[in-house]
């Protein structure tokens, strides 16, 4: 057998537990590995971008830290937090003691709330950190992770630093709501996620349901391909072909094209709105299947 | 982590030197290449992916990329080096599709074609004269041909013209900037206790909170975003207008500028340049290679393919500079106008003609646009300028 290059490898791993990668992203996986950077991912909504995380931490068999990022997220939703309310009942408790021993007291392990940034470099086996549409953050919190992305140190000030025990793997998606910095995009790796082409999909298909008749994956595959080229609004994400190939192999359908009425009515699992719904007629529907093999 | 990292990197001498040729050519279209990047590819191309193009190409994708324009351009870019693959050099085109737009290119293709080549290095150079003459001689007869880029904008030169354009553009923005703080003051709501901050002032008191802190939710900062039509038709008009765009972007941190005639092209960090005869220059610059003919329709499902979801939130006023006049189908520019309205708050739209005699919205396409517009103002000198202001901060 010939000797496996690192990026298959990982691309075997990740198959294994159910994520399909292409060459590609195999190889921005493998990188990410190597040079120990952080890897940025971008692409439509529904194409799989946080999937990639996951599927990641299961192949590594490890954690999956994940921030979700939003306007106005803070370093005390992000990284830390003192528990104050316990902090206060602590002052009470302890009134008319020593006031060092108190303050010493209170700012301990104890009272310090982790939140993902900082968890994830705390664990004692690498996890993954998912900093999931970090284009909805504010520029100001973009700053900061980039600080915290170079060092994996975080300084607080009443307890000291704190340097991280593992190297988390990274990775960073976008939605492009808002354009990221150059410094953070030069930090990162960088790896555009498209829709699969239809025989990724179709392994995709087969992968995630198993007891699904391979041409039929084929054939539904190659039907979504087909809908994504129809000008619509919301183009169908991989989580709704999944949706829509259950559907049909719940209502035990074979081939596609013996049921054109069965397949017109479960599209509801594709399309996502009254515009989309008005465009994919019966009769779009009839042209699309007889362009299915 | 691994042992790639500290493997010395031992690439030949004659590698070495063409990946840093490569590099030097991503650099020069527009690609933001460090020497840290250019380090980690040499350190990946001396393990065991080196052996071929087509293996390290996927590494170096993910190495020196980092948008989604840089993604789609790479690939051309990396045949025409590696692999030698037809393409004389790749020119820069900011957000904007590699792709001709189709048919238009190959009709201004041959003799003509060539001729114009040549022009457009001329400018490049930076040998404004003769170019420009070449430019204005061509623009009676060849419509179709691409003379945007060659147009010296020199039609507003006039100092006092100029000054008024910016004095008016600084005005506008004054006066959408103070309605914005006007309306943080009215909104006392959204206040959360801030207890890290009360905890901090209460250390006075002894630990007694007597002091509450509290936080409130920032105010989205209107935004606007700009789309001028930079067709032959409008030619005499876009200048003055790149004038004024300039002027509002400077004054705003949140304004987006797009130039479009048979495509779209993203031209604010052109337009961000301190000094206006440069920014005026770069975005000229910008704006040549393209043909003759306007694509509105085309060009605003660009748009909102690619830039609406980052351009574009719930106070954002799109502003289209144009004169309706598309060489595409109508119904194109009106479902892409309805997609638009949906996502904005409002749409301005300023057509010069409304100023002139007898003036009445015919054209098919500014038909089909018309429902989904808010304000449909004239915009011919600079007097119909001023006269939008008080429009504008109604927004």
């Amino acid at each position: 057998m010939a000797v496996k290059l690192p990026q298959e490898r990982i691309a075997a791993q990740m198959a294994a537990v159910g994520y399909v990668p292409d060459r590609d992203l195999a190889t921005a996986l493998w990188l990410m590995d190597s040079l120990s950077r952080p890897l940025l991912l971008e692409g439509e909504a529904g194409v799989g971008k946080t999937e990639v995380a996951r599927a990641l931490a299961l192949a590594h068999e490890t954690q999956l830290i994940r921030l979700q990022c939003y306007e106005g997220l803070d370093q005390s939703a992000a990284l830390y937090e003192w528990n104050y309310q316990r902090q206060l009942l602590a002052i009470k408790a302890r009134e008319g003691s020593d006031a060092n021993a108190v303050e010493e007291h209170i700012f301990s392990q104890k009272y310090l709330l982790e939140r993902p940034l900082l968890a994830a470099i705390r664990q004692t086996k690498a996890p993954v950190l998912l900093i999931d549409e970090v284009d909805r953050a504010d520029e100001e919190f973009e700053a900061f992770l980039l600080e915290l992305l170079s060092d994996f140190q975080v300084s607080i000030p009443e307890l000291g630093t704190i340097t991280a025990t593992t190297i988390p793997r990274v990775i960073l998606t976008s939605n492009g709501t808002r354009e990221l910095s150059d410094a953070l995009r030069r930090r990162c790796l960088y790896h555009y996620v498209d829709f699969p082409d239809v025989d990724r999909e179709a392994r995709i298909i087969l992968s995630r349901l198993p007891g699904i008749d391979a041409a039929l994956a084929l054939q539904i595959a190659s039907m979504v391909g087909l809908i994504r080229k129809e000008d619509l609004r919301k183009t169908p994400g991989v989580a709704e072909t999944l949706d829509w190939a259950a559907t049909l192999a719940g209502l035990d359908i074979r081939h596609l094209q013996d049921e054109p009425e069965a397949v017109h009515d479960t599209m509801i699992c594709l399309i996502k709105t009254a515009e989309d719904k008005a465009r994919m007629t019966r009769q779009v529907t009839e042209r699309l299947l007889g362009k299915v093999a | 982590m691994s042992a790639l990292r500290k493997t010395e990197p031992d690439l030949g001498e004659s590698m070495r030197a063409k990946l840093a040729g490569f590099a030097a050519t991503l650099r020069d279209n527009g690609f933001v290449v460090g020497l840290a990047e250019y380090r980690d590819a040499l350190t990946v191309m001396s393990g065991d992916s080196a052996s071929s193009p087509s293996r390290f190409r996927p590494a170096l994708r993910s190495l020196f990329c980092s948008r989604h324009s840089d993604w789609t351009m790479f690939d051309e870019i990396f045949d025409a080096f590696w692999l030698r693959r037809g393409m004389k050099s790749a020119t820069r085109m900011s957000g904007a599709p590699q792709k001709a737009p189709d048919g238009v290119q190959a009709a201004a293709s041959g003799a003509r074609g060539l001729g114009n080549q040549d022009n457009a290095d001329h400018v490049q150079r930076g040998e404004g004269e003769d170019a420009v003459e070449a430019g204005e001689t061509r623009r009676e007869g060849a419509s179709r041909a691409e003379f945007i880029g060659k147009t010296d904008f020199r039609h507003l030169t006039h100092p006092d013209d100029l000054a008024e354009a910016h004095r008016l553009a600084e005005r506008l923005a004054l006066a959408m900037r103070a309605r914005m703080t006007r309306r943080m003051r009215a909104r006392p709501r959204g206040q959360r206790l801030d207890l890290r901050r009360t905890i901090h002032k209460s250390i006075a008191n002894g630990g007694t909170p007597m002091q509450l802190v509290f936080r409130k939710r920032r105010e989205k900062p209107l935004r606007l975003v700009v789309l001028l039509d930079g067709s032959g038709s409008m030619s005499l008009y876009s200048a003055v207008f790149l004038r004024f765009m300039h002027g509002v972007l400077d004054a705003f941190r949140e304004a987006e500028a797009f130039l479009f005639h048979t495509r779209l092209v993203h031209i604010s960090p052109a337009l961000r340049e301190r000094d206006p005869q440069r920014a005026v220059e770069r975005m000229a610059l910008m704006g040549q290679g393209t043909g003759g003919g306007t694509r509105i329709g085309d060009s605003l499902a660009t748009f909102n393919r690619w830039h609406a979801k980052r351009c574009i939130h719930s106070r954002t006023c799109v502003m289209i500079v144009s004169d309706g006049y598309d060489t595409g189908p109508a119904e194109r520019l009106g479902d892409e106008m309805r997609a638009l309205r949906r996502r904005c708050r409002r749409i301005a739209w300023l057509n010069p003609m409304i100023g002139w005699q007898d003036y009445a919205p015919e054209a098919a396409g500014m038909k089909a646009a018309l429902p989904f517009i808010d304000l449909f103002a004239p915009a011919h000198n600079l007097e119909s300028l001023k006269a939008l202001e008080p429009y504008l901060a109604r927004i």
